[in-house]
């Protein structure tokens, strides 16, 4: 079995069309499918948050076969990630991509999760600590990327579940829990 | 040579003796010459000198009746030899003329030995009339072949210095233009351009059409090129006239042909039943005649189903079967054009008679069909011809293990399946589309594999089922 890191890489992986957008409906379909997946688990366990297109991919290109996708390709795959709502693209040129393998509901309730484990119902906390502070070691929480917190928090804050507030220094937000 | 000298001899002492004898004698046989009171001869009209010899003496052969002229001026001119004693005699001798009409040969000069040391000769045959004088025909009918039945040879001994040979080839030159013919003519019509054309042309561009003495200098030159430009200006007028005849009979042709499509174009839109076979089969060759002509006749596409069109479809349906064996049961219409029409070698056919000749294969009963692939592309193939039988050679030939590994490229395909590499691909891509197979464009090029995604299992991506297994 092929390997990307500590990444367990499926077989399909060293099927040369399978990195050669596919014109016919069906097989396409099918194709996207298979890579929608594939990048959502890739960058759920090595915790990436962002795509760029113009930088290179590890999972984009397979030297085994010699066979690298096409931006064409990935921007297709990528879309069609985005119209499923598991990424957003970050810019209007579509070169950066954010992925969401966990939807911003999801995280949502892994933050809720994460302050009752940790009895901090009615703390205070900045972002930055919720991000890299201790108890989020070893947790989901932990090097999550700033914009997807932050708008997780903004969802929790609409629910009412927190405040947000600026803190004394203008580069950082706190939260006030009241979950 | 003894003969000259006696002759000579007699002559000499005759002349001194009985002037007006020889005189009477001389004249009897040539031709009288006018002469002007200054000495210059009166030239006939459109007669034109050519050359001039000086110490000519002229000798007919039969020296018993006619005794020779002796030493006089010899002038060549369009129509006649003129002789005029030369001024220094003290005898006026009437000046003679030899129509070069009433001459029927001239001797071609004869090099030898003698000849080096003799005074140059020039011989020619002259036509006698029956009372043994010169023929001349100003005086009978008018043709040289008429009374003179007799010839008698005539030489001229130059004894001067002028251009013997010169004078010989202008001789000859004089003599065929027949100048004497031709002024006939022109002068019995007006002035048309075939006459003076022809004189112009049988002049051969030496002389000057018209009949005054031909000027010399500047003025001759002048006078050339005006008559140069009035001959250039008549024969254009000429051509033009054809040509305004031409385009009337062509502007004829265009309305007749009009007038044949308006009626074919009328016969096929009133849609009576009462018309007869025969109109319908006059009709149709009408059009056929019309189209080998080259006019496309409206009603063809309309009717789709001109007899020409349809004998042509039929004529390629039987030649693109062997073809089409060759090529494995499918062609491109390129090819089998270029073919039919090398096979053709004449009349060929335009690429919209081939399209229309395939198309009209729908109603008949043929074993071929033209097919149109998405690409755009179009072939020939027999109506036997299966895809799913063709689309199962291409199975097996992708799920070799070496083709699982690395595919199989159209020309792969085009040598297993014995057809062009242009058709094995537009077979390849008609199988991709049917989800046989799929492709993989790298820089290695344009590569087919059979189609494994359907096998792949999203929710259980790591599942590894048998043919994925034969790829590694």
């Amino acid at each position: 079995m092929q390997k990307l890191g500590d990444f367990k890489l499926p077989h399909f992986f060293n099927y040369p069309p399978y990195f050669t957008l596919q014109p016919v409906r069906e097989t396409r379909e099918k194709q996207i499918q298979l890579w929608k997946e594939l990048i959502l688990d890739y960058c759920r366990t090595q915790k990436i948050f962002v795509i760029r297109l113009e930088e290179e991919f590890p999972l984009f290109s397979n030297s085994v076969i010699e066979r690298t996708l096409s931006h064409e390709a990935r921007e297709a795959f990528l879309s069609a990630l985005v119209a499923e709502g598991r990424a957003e693209w970050l810019d209007k040129g579509r070169r950066n991509c954010l992925i969401l393998w966990h939807r911003i509901q999801e995280w949502a309730d892994i933050i809720v999760n994460f302050v009752k484990d940790n009895g901090f119902e009615d703390s205070v906390m900045t972002v930055e600590e919720i991000r890299l502070g201790i108890e989020s070691r070893g947790t989901e929480l932990q090097g999550i990327d700033r914009t997807i917190l932050v708008r997780a928090l903004k969802l929790l804050e609409h629910k009412g579940k927190l405040a947000i507030f600026k803190g004394t220094s203008t580069d950082d937000e706190g939260v006030k829990f009241s979950v | 040579m003894l003969q000259n000298l006696e002759q000579k001899k007699s002559f000499l002492i005759s002349r001194k003796k009985y002037p007006k004898l020889i005189a009477a004698g001389m004249s009897n046989f040539f031709s009288k010459a006018e002469v002007t009171s200054s000495g210059r001869p009166v030239l006939l009209h459109n007669e034109v000198e050519c050359h001039l010899l000086s110490a000519v003496d002229l000798e007919p052969e039969d020296h018993r009746h006619f005794s020779l002229l002796k030493s006089g001026l010899l002038i060549l001119t369009t129509h006649r030899l003129i002789w005029l004693p030369s001024y220094s005699a003290s005898t006026p001798t009437s000046a003679s003329a030899i129509p070069l009409a009433a001459i029927s040969h001239i001797f071609s000069s004869k090099k030898s030995l003698k000849s080096v040391f003799h005074s140059p000769r020039i011989r020619f045959q002259v036509l006698v009339s029956s009372d043994g004088r010169v023929f001349d025909p100003s005086s009978g009918s008018g043709s040289s072949s008429g009374s003179g039945s007799r010839s008698v040879v005539v030489t001229a001994v130059i004894r001067g210095k002028g251009d013997c040979d010169g004078f010989l080839v202008k001789f000859w030159d004089s003599w065929r233009a027949r100048a004497w013919e031709t002024t006939k003519t022109s002068s019995s019509g007006s002035g048309s351009a075939s006459g003076s054309g022809a004189a112009t042309g049988i002049g051969g561009g030496l002389y000057s059409s018209d009949g005054s003495v031909r000027m010399v200098g500047v003025a001759g030159i002048l006078r050339k090129e005006q008559e140069m430009w009035e001959s250039t200006d008549k024969s254009l007028q000429d051509a033009f006239q054809d040509l305004n005849a031409l385009m009337s009979k062509a502007k004829e042709m265009v309305m007749l042909a009009e007038k044949m499509r308006q009626k074919l174009l009328s016969g096929t839109s009133s849609q009576t039943s009462g018309t007869n076979d025969e109109d319908m089969g006059s009709k149709e060759e009408m059009q056929d005649w019309l189209l080998s002509v080259g006019i496309i006749s409206p009603v063809t596409k309309e009717s789709a189903g001109a007899l020409y069109h349809q004998q042509l479809s039929r004529q390629l349906a039987d030649f693109v079967r062997i073809p089409l064996e060759r090529a494995g049961g499918m062609i491109n219409l390129i090819d089998a054009y270029c073919l039919f029409n090398r096979a053709r070698g004449t009349e060929l056919i335009s690429p919209d008679d081939m399209l229309q000749a395939c198309s009209l294969w729908e109603k008949f009963d043929v074993p071929v069909m033209l097919r149109k692939f998405d690409s755009g592309v179009m072939v020939i193939q027999n109506k036997s011809h299966s895809d799913e039988e063709v689309f199962a050679r291409i199975k097996s030939l992708v799920t070799k293990p070496e083709a699982l590994r690395t595919g199989i490229s159209p020309t792969d395909a085009a040598m297993t399946l014995g057809i062009a590499p242009a058709m094995a691909k537009e077979h390849l891509l008609t199988a991709e589309s049917k989800g046989l197979l799929c492709r993989d464009i790298s820089p290695d090029g344009f590569r087919f594999y059979i189609n494994l995604f359907p096998e792949i299992d999203p929710c259980n991506m790591y599942l590894v089922k048998v043919p994925w297994k034969l790829l590694f």
